[in-house]
This record gives structure tokens, sequence and C-alpha cells, in this order.
């Protein structure tokens, strides 16, 4: 038990963190608005949790102008995708 | 324990992920639409190919410069008839489930659609205009199979299936030359009205 629940990842404890996540790992890359409309969150809310993701390196970013606006670009490195691999098998050992 | 929430995220991240990457809102109704506009295409080309006919002889398809202009409006005809169908009732079961159209995924789904499509469309037409007609209903399976498989990734899963039995009978009607407008209406049209059904009754209802 103690195994598994070490595999959880206090990263994707979160709703929208663990949503940011599942759309990254089945695209390429997201940008922010259609993220925000996936996950139905606010800017402000958005925008955090990504931060907190890019900050474990579970995410990567790049700045773009489409129209001279700015467009930001997310996309899962290989280190969140096995993070997030690794929490979905724990899950799933959970309800075994 | 918290197992309830557990079985909920999963589910969350089952539903993000497939609304993300793939255009879910496809209508089945679109598909029996676009059979009955194919066999109804197919009569008109029979009619059209096989006029004048004597019954106690062997029938004898008349392909000249008059019947291959007919035949070619019947079947950018029936095409534009079936993508409208398509955009229709994809349109108005997008609205149902308030799925945004018109956004990446579709984008990438009509071109990875259209890659096969208008490669194959190209190649019937050169074929067509070099005078190899009997190749073209096949091809057109063939070509349109392929479509399916390549822009299955982006939409519902049974896509892939249909697209892989069109490329089946495009190979059945390459070996049986010459009976290209049967084979034709089992693939554009007998399979797209299975298809649709099944997929109406078990994504609509």
């Amino acid at each position: 038990m103690k195994e598994i629940l070490k595999d959880l990842n206090k990263a994707f404890e979160n709703k929208v963190r663990l949503g940011i996540m599942s759309a990254l790992v089945v695209n390429d890359y997201l940008d922010f608005n259609t993220l925000k409309e996936l996950l139905d969150v606010t800017d402000g809310n958005l925008a955090s949790h990504l931060k907190s993701l890019e900050k474990s390196k579970y995410i990567s970013f790049k700045k773009e102008f489409l129209d001279r606006k700015p467009n930001t670009k997310y996309a899962a490195t290989d280190e969140g995708k096995d993070a997030f691999v690794k929490h979905i098998k724990a899950i799933e050992q959970l309800l075994k | 324990m918290d197992q309830q929430k557990y079985i909920d995220d999963l589910k969350e991240i089952k539903s993000i992920m497939s609304r993300s990457s793939r255009l879910i809102s496809l209508s089945g109704l679109a598909g029996v639409f676009a059979g009955i506009f194919a066999l109804a295409g197919a009569y008109l080309a029979y009619t059209t190919v096989y006029t004048d006919q004597n019954y106690l002889g062997y029938r004898v398809a008349v392909l000249n410069n008059e019947t291959i202009i007919s035949l070619l409006s019947i079947a950018i005809g029936t095409l534009i008839l079936s993508i409208g169908a398509g955009v229709f009732f994809t349109t108005r079961r997008a609205k149902k489930t308030n799925e945004k159209l018109w956004d990446h995924q579709t984008k990438r789904l009509l071109v990875n659609l259209f890659i096969p499509l208008v490669t194959g469309g190209i190649m019937s037409l050169i074929l067509l205009m070099k005078g190899y007609i009997g190749i073209v209903a096949p091809l057109t399976l063939i070509f349109y199979g392929l479509a399916l498989v390549n822009a299955s990734k982006y939409t519902l899963d049974e896509i892939r299936s249909l697209g892989l039995l069109e490329i089946a009978l495009g190979l059945f009607a390459t070996y049986f030359i010459g009976y290209g407008l049967i084979f034709w209406s089992i693939g554009f049209g007998i399979l797209h009205i299975v298809y649709g059904l099944v997929m109406h009754r078990k994504y609509e209802s």
C-alpha cells in the first residue's frame, strides 16, 4: 500500500492540473485559450496551475505571436508524461 | 477510502483526452444520408451506362465522352450532397453536445482525411482522361478507405474499421473488374448506411 501511495503524485491531486496533463499527453501542444475552454476555468486559475506544473518541469511552453497577439503554446515534457503515467498506474492499482 | 474520487478522476481524464484530441460529434445520420445519396447516384450511373439494352443478349456498357461527362456530374453531385449532409448533421450534433467545431481537432481531422482523398481523386481523373475507366471505381474505394484509416485517429474508433472494409472492397473490385458499380454501391452506399445506423444508435440515443 505504501509503495502505491508513493507513486501518487501530489502535483496531480488538483483537478485542474490533472486536466491540463490529460489534455497535453494526447496532444502535441495546446494553447492557453484551448486549455481554458476545455477545462472551463478562469484565466487566473489556469495560469497559476500552469505555472506550478512548469515549476515541476512537467510542462514546457513557447511564446509566439499570432496576428500580433501573444499566443502561448504548452506541451508536456517527457518527465511530465512519465510522471503522469505513473500517477494513473498508481490510481489503477488502488482501485484493484 | 476515497475510491470514488479516484474513479471520478479517471473518468475525467478519459473525457478530457477524447474531447481534446478527437471530433466526437461526428453524426451517424450523416453516414446514413451519404449512403442513400450514393445508392441513388449509383442507380443514376447504372441507367446512364446501360441504356438501350437488348435484354436477350449480353449487356454492353456504353461508355463514350458523353456518358463519362454525365457520370462525372453524378459523382460530383453525390459528393457535394454527402459532404453537405456530413456538415449539417455534425454541426447539429455539436450544438447539442456543446462541442466546438472548426477548432484544431477538426482541422487535423480534415487535413488527414484529405491527403489520401485528394491524391486518389486526382489519380482517378488522370486515369479517366487516359481511358482507364474500369480501374476508377476500385481506386476510389481504396483511397477513400486509406483516407478514413488515416483520419480515424482524430475521431470515433468505428471510422478505422469502416476504412479497412472499404480498402478490402476496393481490392476485390480491382480483381473483379467490370463489377465496379456493384462494389461501389456496397462501399459507398450500404456500408455507410450500416455504419451510420450503428454509430447513431451507439452514440446518439
